[in-house]
């Protein structure tokens, strides 16, 4: 299958139906969390393209649980993001803006995933996120972390859709926006946008982080720069196994 | 265009996304046309050639990662006026990182397959003015970000594949920081204009859609003629 091809022609049918349709409009797509758009009309879209794709090519299996795993760490971020903005005087008025963007993304992630896997895509956990809404600390505290493991967990899996190359693209093309989203509120966290070799909280999360040397070079030695800033310049996968007991705890 | 480029099909939206950039190239080579200074006679530049493979493909991000930490070193050596403190650390930070990401990609491929170093070109850029210095950060960021999400499924080799994936994450961390510099809280971090708001997917570019865009900030004509491209 060619996930590309899926895009575009989502791109497409987004672009027509805007034009047509006054319902469909872009701007009401994009806003997944009025249930009944959500329901209905962006799935039926979605499947009608993705169909097509798949009966060009089916993915790997490979892929598919690749896939069905980033849906599962979509599925709680998009959650966390929901509830949090749906939770009164939690979300100062001034950062909503942030923070209907990511969640706007997460959505959107959601949607082009079950998409793609179709029938095979895994139905959403129930999620428990604790007192993470008690403060907006703690909600910024675990926004963080769930952002760059994400980062983490799409990087983790690069490999294993080496021979999938059109929905590889696609993952990467998420990977990259869940970094974006971590530089952010990692920032508004208190943090610095990469991740470096200190305050790095909680362990599981950041656990291989601090390593220095990439494919046997040893750069704080070639470039005599600091641990922290070779640390920061290159971010580091974790395993399929790592990152489900980060995101176990989350799942009720 | 030197170094016998092919024409590229560039879409509409990527047009405008590096029109810019386009613009930057296309004032430096007018101004060029004016600057004659008789005592110093540059030889033509070499055509770099990228070469093929996974190694063609490291030469592509090596060639990206001296331009980034050129312009970045350049930055921070002739600091815009009014840079807070604040800025001053993140900048250093990238440079850093860029200086880095330049210094593994030198080591880690061979010597014989490995690119010269490249001139960079930054007259377009006005060193003195943030908005400059930073619109410059941005388009290189992004840029950088689509570059490597467009190659990694041109690498045959799952540990390069990794390491480029090691990378990216890191230059969309520069260009959400960047972006939040010149547009602060705002949603510009992860903007409609880059993030695709209908399937929040980030860009991707090949290698044929990103040349061109570097090439008014490097001198020496970069071919990718023999990149792979599948």
């Amino acid at each position: 299958m060619n996930i590309l091809n899926i895009i575009s022609q989502i791109e497409e049918v987004d672009a027509e139906a805007a034009d047509k349709y006054s319902f469909y409009s872009r701007r009401n797509l994009l806003k997944f969390g009025q249930k009944a758009l959500t329901a209905a009309a962006v799935p039926a879209l979605f499947a009608t393209t993705t169909n097509q794709a798949f009966a060009q090519a089916g993915p790997s299996q490979a892929a598919v649980d690749v896939l069905n795993f980033a849906l599962t760490l979509e599925y709680l971020e998009d959650e966390y993001y929901r509830l949090a903005l749906n939770t009164a005087n939690l979300i100062p008025a001034a950062d909503r803006i942030v923070f209907e963007q990511i969640g706007k993304h997460e959505t959107a992630h959601v949607a082009l995933l079950k998409g793609a896997l179709g029938a095979a895509a895994v139905a959403k956990p129930t999620f428990k996120f604790g007192d993470s809404f008690s403060t907006y600390q703690k909600f910024l505290g675990l926004a963080q972390a769930l952002e760059d493991t994400g980062v983490r967990a799409y990087k983790g899996q690069a490999g294993a859709l080496i021979n999938d190359k059109a929905i590889l693209q696609a993952a990467l093309q998420i990977h990259s926006v869940e970094a974006r989203h971590a530089a952010q509120v990692r920032r508004m966290n208190g943090a610095k946008g990469w991740i470096g070799t200190a305050g790095n909280a909680p362990a599981a999360v950041y656990a291989g982080e601090e390593v220095t040397a990439q494919a046997t070079v040893d750069l704080v030695a070639l470039t005599k720069l600091s641990a922290a800033a070779v640390a920061e310049a290159f971010d580091e996968p974790l395993t399929k196994a790592q990152v489900l007991a980060i995101a176990g705890t989350y799942i009720a | 265009m030197p170094g016998g480029f092919e024409p590229v099909a560039v879409g509409r939206r990527l047009f405008l996304r590096y029109s810019g950039a386009f613009v930057a190239g296309s004032a430096f080579l007018v101004a060029c046309k004016d600057e004659e200074n008789p005592t110093t006679v540059m030889p033509a530049p070499t055509m770099v050639d990228l070469g093929t493979g996974d190694i063609g493909i490291l030469n592509y991000a090596y060639a990206l990662e001296q331009l980034e930490a050129a312009f970045y070193t350049q930055v921070m050596t002739t600091p815009y006026g009014g840079m807070s403190d604040a800025e001053r650390t993140i900048l250093t930070d990238i440079r850093d990182h860029e200086i880095i990401h330049r210094e593994f990609f030198k080591a880690a491929i061979p010597a014989a397959s490995r690119i010269a170093d490249l001139t960079p070109n930054f007259s377009g850029v006005n060193f003195t003015d943030r908005s400059s210095v930073l619109n410059t950060a941005k388009t290189f960021e992004d840029l950088g970000v689509a570059a490597y999400n467009g190659a990694g499924n041109l690498i045959k080799d799952v540990n390069y594949l990794l390491l480029a994936g090691k990378i990216v994450s890191v230059e969309a961390r520069h260009a959400a920081v960047i972006r939040d510099l010149l547009s602060p809280k705002s949603a510009s971090f992860a903007g409609d204009d880059v993030v695709t708001p209908a399937n929040g997917l980030d860009g991707a570019l090949k290698p044929n859609q990103v040349l061109p865009a570097a090439q008014p900030f490097v001198t020496n004509p970069i071919s990718g003629a023999n990149l792979p491209t599948v």
